[in-house]
């Protein structure tokens, strides 16, 4: 609990110090709100979450799942607050108010790995959407930004819409909103057809959240449009939100459940890679690009829920953490290296190996590790993944399917990332030479995702401890 | 030492990546110091290797992630050290003639010397994990040296090509490495550990014959088994010389040391059901592709059809599971290794001599060029199996190997007269090539052609053809070393039959 508040106390902080900074002071606003989140993130290191703590009668729970979730989103957060800080140049008015959504809308990450009761989720998930709504469309002088503010607002109500009728079906059928209790008589009321009902509408929702097939149309779009720090937090932040909803209630609570609808988290798996990886293909505009890879990567990030065991749940979050560091770097990148350019496209990456070759090559690293070869995060990451889902296929042949799907996008995926590396360094007609500045702390923030992939992809026996220690908490 | 051997290049691949790229001299004598010494410390490996002790030698261990049960673990037999000896040679030779690459020098060598680390890194480990995770670490920077620096209209096709079957094969072996690990119950990804598991725990027959498909068509795609060899010869044609002649020599091999120390002991029964499928696919390798060779009018392609057509061989020794085809398959494999090498390096020095490599363009070129004709015809004679070159005391075991086989017991004649139509097949083109394009009159447009002029860039060439002489003539130094590894191989492979089902076998074969 004191994670959030301190969170939410910075948020408002923010907004209040805004109040007594001169206008052109207001930038540097942005590193004291990074700060302030990595103190809370350090401290967040002197939690202990062995034995679950709960709060506001069960509806908030502690664990080490939740307390692995809050350390992911304050990383994420951090990062993105130092890269808004270089972004803000192309905010016009109410940069302040830009990081204080950003830390509202970690809030809403907090308490959504901490959800233990559906009124808790729905709020969260709420609080996240809301503030996103804002972010999107931050660039209010863009007409991309804008419309991609108006799509997700659109399809964001409409996920809302079918998380609440889950909801009041669920909570019809079994009288309770807690997960605990819930879990409890899951056998008694999963024999429901309604509960069942329920039970698909808000996965439904939360598919959204994580753009998974056939809920999926709105990523490509409002990456494209989003500023920089806004898309890469929605690709990092909300998507591991989702996952960690889905997670808490498909393996915390009704695994028996999701055993049981396997043959659709299968198919949702593969349906989902293939439309991810088969549609970047011929985008031209990086984030655009980013965006059906991310939808991709929600799909591998599937097998792991298909998987409904222990070590799948492990691996989508050791994936996830791999994830973190590979996407914030490039988005990163895109920041800093297409700050003169319009509209984002491959081939402005042009000359990037002469310009800066710190930027060039974190961006080639970040590709490398999508495209999950070693020695990067990526790799170690997708293997978790693999063997989760292979380890299946011996009760249920339909799972070597999968993999063979997998491979299928893996395989595909090499071209469109590989075509990126190959604009970075080896494209002739660079429409601009000069060499690229980049603030320190920007710099900093580089090195560290690098480092990060480096590390998950080298190293993977700390973090995997850590991860298999976290999701001891879920029932699987 | 193995530790040393494998992350040498890659150290020099990181410290290449600190030096600005116009200090081109300087990046490549990096480059080439880094593979000698890697060189260097292979050929003390392999002499200080002592022959005919069970178990692996210069192993070394380092725990990874203890809760997969992987680590890494490095270690050579008699199988792995004359193939990591054959790759250490091979990469040196391949940053010699790397001399012609002119763009982006800086890129290409960290690219070679990654590629060079992973090949050395996959054939020393005795981990799956790590096994897997050094080939894909070589696979990689292949694709982006043919896409990039790769030669001929047909390159965007050939990349394309190549990474598609490649990364497919090797994804598909990555599926069956994690199916055995999975099933064999012992979670450990050790091979050591793994073998003596399922030594004890026999895998069930009915995951044997589903995985070990897997992991023979997995491999073989990687090591280009009919009919999934379209990738090399384009490939090949289209790689700049120093990676056609790393992975056509050594990378590939990968797939074939995966099926003698993976695929065979692990899955004995899995291999009785389909190894008589890789020796009639074998047949596909030794005759149809060197059919399809003879018919080439680009050398470059007909090496690549050639170097399909030998691997041939060492899959039929595999198919034969006995210990002299085997351990002929294994020499085979490192004789071709240094054959591949050196048949590419000469077309690649030819091309960029004459710009073009059609082989009815050429002829009389002994005159201009003596030295490299000279390699040339000794490189196309030990392509023909001739004695005295390595190849011939690989295939001749292979050859005898084949017909004492138990597993395609009914057809090994017919087996074994056809891979020996392919030897005379491949004379036949091998033959043919020498004709064309070293001897008759030559044409007035090579009068410019130069030899290789100096000491230095001969060196590449004339290591790789005394390797090829040295292990001709005294091959024991390999088998010597090779047979008492492949023995419990061999033994764990052959499962025990019973009277009943090997007389029946033996009627359906009279």
């Amino acid at each position: 609990m004191i994670l959030e508040i301190a969170v939410l106390v910075s948020g408002l902080g923010v907004l209040l110090i805004d109040l007594w900074t001169p206008a052109d002071g207001k930038r540097a606003l942005g590193y004291g709100a990074a700060a302030a989140v990595a103190l809370i993130l350090a401290y967040s290191f002197k939690l202990d979450a062995t034995a679950a703590q709960f709060a506001f009668g069960q509806s908030y729970v502690l664990d080490g799942l939740a307390l692995f979730f809050k350390r992911f989103f304050l990383l994420a957060a951090v990062v993105v607050l130092v890269m808004s800080v270089d972004f803000a140049d192309r905010i016009q008015t109410g940069i302040s108010e830009f990081y204080a959504l950003v830390l509202f809308a970690l809030a809403g990450m907090m308490f959504a790995a901490s959800a233990n009761d559906f009124t808790l989720l729905f709020v969260s998930l709420e609080l996240i959407t809301i503030t996103f709504y804002v972010l999107n469309s931050f660039q209010r002088n863009q007409q991309r930004s804008l419309e991609a503010g108006v799509k997700y607002l659109i399809l964001g109500a409409l996920s809302s819409a079918f998380l609440v009728y889950g909801i009041a079906l669920v909570y019809g059928t079994s009288g309770t909103f807690q997960f605990s209790e819930l879990a409890g008589n899951i056998t008694a009321v999963s024999q429901k057809p309604i509960f069942l009902l329920g039970m698909i509408l808000i996965v439904a929702g939360l598919g959204f959240k994580i753009a998974a097939f056939p809920f999926q149309m709105w990523a490509p779009d409002v990456y494209q449009g989003s500023p920089a720090p806004a898309t890469a937090f929605l690709a990092v932040g909300s998507k591991a939100a989702g996952f960690v909803l889905l997670l808490r209630l498909l393996f915390g609570v009704a695994p028996e459940i999701a055993r049981h609808w396997k043959p659709l988290l299968i198919g949702i798996s593969a349906v989902t890679i293939l439309y991810g990886n088969l549609c970047a293909i011929p985008q031209r505009n990086l984030k655009r690009l980013l965006g059906y890879s991310s939808i991709a990567n929600a799909g591998y990030l599937l097998l792991g829920i298909a998987a409904v065991s222990a070590s799948g749940a492990a691996a989508i979050l050791y994936y996830l953490s791999g994830y973190l560091f590979t996407t914030l770097a490039g988005f990163m990148v895109i920041a800093v290296a297409l700050r003169q350019v319009e509209g984002e496209d491959v081939t402005a990456l042009a000359g990037l190996g002469r310009r800066s070759p710190l930027l060039a090559a974190a961006m080639t690293l970040a590709m490398v590790s999508l495209a999950g070869v070693p020695p990067l995060a990526g790799f170690f990451g997708k293997f978790l993944l693999l063997k989760a889902a292979v380890q299946q296929g011996a009760t249920q042949p339909a799972f070597y399917w999968l993999v063979a799907v997998a491979i299928f996008g893996v395989v595909v995926s090499f071209y469109y990332y590989f075509g990126v590396i190959r604009a970075i360094y080896w494209s002739n007609d660079a429409s601009q030479a000069a060499p690229i500045s980049i603030a320190l702390p920007m710099r900093v923030a580089l090195w560290f995702c690098i480092a990060g992939m480096f590390y998950l992809g080298l190293f993977p026996d700390a973090v995997l401890g850590f991860v298999e220690q976290a999701v001891k908490s879920l029932r699987v | 030492m193995l530790t040393s051997i494998i992350f040498l290049p890659l150290l020099a691949a990181l410290g290449i990546l600190f030096i600005p790229a116009n200090f081109k001299f300087v990046i490549r004598c990096l480059a080439l110091l880094a593979t000698l010494l890697t060189m260097l410390l292979a050929v003390v490996l392999f002499l200080n290797f002592e022959t005919g002790l069970p178990g692996y030698q210069f192993v070394q261990q380092i725990a990874w992630v203890k809760s997969l049960g992987i680590s890494y673990h490095v270690g050579v037999d008699g199988i792995n050290v004359g193939l990591v000896l054959m790759g250490a040679i091979v990469a040196f030779a391949a940053a010699c003639v790397s001399h012609d690459i002119t763009t982006q020098e800086k890129e290409f060598y960290v690219l070679l010397l990654v590629m060079t680390g992973g090949i050395l890194g996959a054939f020393a480990s005795l981990d799956l994990f790590f096994f897997y995770f050094f080939h894909e670490l070589a696979l990689v920077p292949t694709f982006i040296m043919i896409g990039l620096w790769g030669r001929g209209e047909n390159k965007n096709y050939a990349t394309f090509q190549i990474t598609m079957y490649l990364s497919v094969g090797a994804l598909i072996a990555l599926i069956g490495l994690l199916a055995l690990y999975l099933q064999s119950g012992a979670n450990t990804f050790d091979i050591v550990k793994l073998t003596e598991h399922v030594k004890a725990n026999p895998l069930r027959a009915s995951t044997q014959n589903l995985v070990f498909p897997l992991l023979m068509f997995g491999f073989g795609i990687l090591v280009s088994l009919w009919p999934f060899h379209t990738w090399a010869p384009l490939g090949y044609g289209a790689a700049p010389t120093a990676t056609a002649m790393l992975h056509a020599g050594v990378l590939k091999k990968f797939g074939l040391y995966g099926l003698i120390r993976i695929a065979l002991p692990l899955m004995p029964q899995g291999a009785q059901q389909w190894l008589p499928v890789l020796a009639w696919l074998c047949l596909g390798n030794i005759v149809y592709c060197g059919w399809v060779a003879m018919r080439q009018r680009d050398l470059n392609f007909l090496i690549g059809n050639s170097s399909v057509a030998h691997v041939g061989f060492c899959f039929l020794g595999i198919a034969s599971v006995t210990l002299i085809g085997v351990t002929g398959a294994v020499v085979v494999m490192i004789a071709h290794g240094f054959l591949a090498a050196l048949s590419f390096a000469l077309s690649g020095y030819l091309r960029q001599q004459a710009g073009t490599l059609e082989i009815k363009e050429f002829g009389g070129l002994l005159q201009k060029l003596p030295f490299i004709g000279a390699v040339m015809v000794m490189a196309m004679m030990a392509g023909c199996g001739l004695p005295g070159f390595a190849n011939f005391a690989g295939e001749i075991l292979v050859l005898f190997g084949a017909w004492k086989a138990t597993t395609f017991q009914s057809a090994q004649w017919f087996v074994v007269a056809a891979a020996w139509g392919g030897l005379i097949i491949g004379a036949i083109y091998m033959l043919r090539a020498v004709r064309n394009i070293l001897h008759g009159p030559i044409s007035e447009k090579w009068a410019a052609l130069q030899d290789v002029s100096n000491g230095w860039r001969r060196l590449p060439f004339a290591l790789l053809l005394v390797s090829l002489v040295l292990f001709g003539v005294w091959p024991r130094l390999l088998t010597a070393k090779i047979e008492p590894s492949v023995k419990p191989i061999v033994k764990m492979a052959t499962p025990v039959q019973s009277p009943a089902t090997k007389s029946v076998a033996s009627v359906v074969g009279e």
